[in-house]
């Protein structure tokens, strides 16, 4: 298991969670590294178009998009294997061929989304006893469902909680912020 | 549904819980490691973590607490105390810090906040406001609530949000320690003008006083200390009670 080091701002809590797992992991920016791992974590907390820039840089955008094992992207890490994000009008890694969008605020629905909200419709890999449990949020853009949805979160609009495409497994909440609820879903992305 | 968060505040001096904490089932109450996972057993939300060490050095050692209390709760937590420039924040947020607070070093030099919500984003930054009610004005206070400045809340709270906070922590210092209930109208009000998160601090004392500041104030979510250090009110007992008057809330 490799996490993905960058310029994310949560990935001493990702290790922390991990460690809590009793997970052997490592932390690492090296291509060949991620590469040949069994699986690979990509955390992020930041901004869009700065994170980016940063990637490619160090050809971590050729990496990640070229990997065949499972790979799960957290929160901002979700956002950018996507096409395209509004924040900066940013042109992300295109795994999943989704825009990110940003939340509109109104008086009873402020942004950013933060706090606790609750996994809806949950299917594939988010398993059936998930359904209804909170999970932590702290985001302004969101992923609009689509087809590779795999758990709703309503908010001013319903969005994607989770998505997956072949062997890119996506979370836009923080796991490794999420109490019970949050380990569930580390360890189900670790048991596949 | 979005839930309404329950968030207890614990003060920290020198790398303690401060005294005065009554908890049933603890062995150590003055660790804050050890208080802040039986707060995270219960269900709280959040944690807030203030640092009231008088010395710079002794601040040091807050960073890592940070670390420890990081490795050790599964759910989010804000820290704040002294914090004065983007250097002082760096450490705490790689230590594990979701959020951090700043007050009295915002209302001084109001750019601070530009440069947090620049450099660290502003899911990250708490802009908290002391405010007491004087002449018809709530009026913001810094140094723990006693000095006075020249701002005024609600156009101080809509500075911080324009300038990138991305949440707002409002304590009232009329109603702090009183157990009274939260100032739920000023925290309308807020609610009404502000598109970011209010946090709501000062006057818990009963159950209902959470449901008031849930229901009337609006608040994002609601803080307190010494009535759940205490015991007086027990989080599962209070979210049970939310949730039967029909405020959405994690259980």
């Amino acid at each position: 298991m490799v996490l993905i080091k960058y310029n994310a701002g949560n990935i001493q809590s990702v290790s922390f969670a991990l460690e809590r797992l009793g997970v052997d992991f490592t932390i690492s920016d090296d291509p060949e590294t991620i590469t040949k791992a069994d699986k690979v974590i990509f955390p992020g907390v930041g901004e869009a178009s700065t994170t980016m820039a940063y990637l490619r840089d160090r050809k971590l955008d050729e990496v990640i998009t070229n990997l065949k094992q499972p790979v799960l992207g957290i929160c901002l890490g979700m956002q950018l294997m996507c096409r395209h994000s509004e924040e900066n009008n940013t042109p992300c890694l295109g795994i999943f061929d989704q825009p990110v969008k940003r939340f509109i605020p109104e008086t009873d629905f402020k942004v950013p989304h933060m706090g606790w909200n609750s996994l809806t419709k949950v299917n594939d890999w988010i398993q059936p006893d998930l359904e209804n449990k909170s999970v932590y949020y702290v985001h302004s853009y969101y992923v609009p469902v689509n087809n590779f949805t795999s758990a709703v979160t309503p908010y001013t609009v319903p969005f994607s909680a989770a998505m997956r495409k072949d062997n890119f497994y996506a979370v836009q909440f923080h796991p490794e912020k999420s109490a019970e609820a949050g380990q569930m879903i580390l360890k189900n992305f670790l048991a596949i | 549904m979005l839930s309404k968060r329950i968030i207890p505040c614990l003060d920290i001096k020198d790398g303690r819980t401060v005294k005065g904490i009554n908890f049933v089932n603890i062995r150590d109450a003055g660790d804050p490691v050890e208080l802040a996972s039986t707060y995270a057993q219960q269900g709280a939300d959040e944690l807030v973590f203030l640092d009231i060490s008088a010395t710079n050095e002794k601040r040091k050692t807050f960073a890592s607490l940070v670390k420890e209390i990081a490795r050790n709760i599964n759910i989010p937590f804000t820290v704040g105390g002294g914090i004065n420039s983007t250097a002082d924040v760096a450490p705490l947020l790689e230590a594990g810090a979701d959020k951090v607070s700043v007050n009295s070093a915002a209302v001084r030099n109001p750019a601070l906040v530009d440069e947090l919500a620049k450099a660290f984003g502003s899911q990250c930054i708490v802009a908290a406001i002391d405010a007491r009610y004087v002449n018809e004005q709530w009026i913001v206070h810094t140094h723990g609530g006693k000095q006075p400045s020249d701002k005024e809340l609600f156009s101080w709270a809509q500075e911080c949000e324009n300038r990138g906070a991305g949440e707002i922590l409002f304590t009232s210092m009329d109603h702090d320690g009183t157990k009274n209930g939260f100032a739920t109208s000023a925290l309308a009000s807020l609610h009404e003008q502000l598109t970011i998160p209010v946090i709501a601090s000062g006057g818990a004392g009963t159950v209902k006083h959470f449901l008031d500041v849930f229901s009337i104030g609006k608040a994002d979510a609601a803080l307190a200390a010494s009535i759940f250090h205490f015991g007086e009110i027990r989080i599962p007992e209070l979210k049970k009670y939310l949730a039967q008057h029909t405020i959405p809330v994690r259980i």
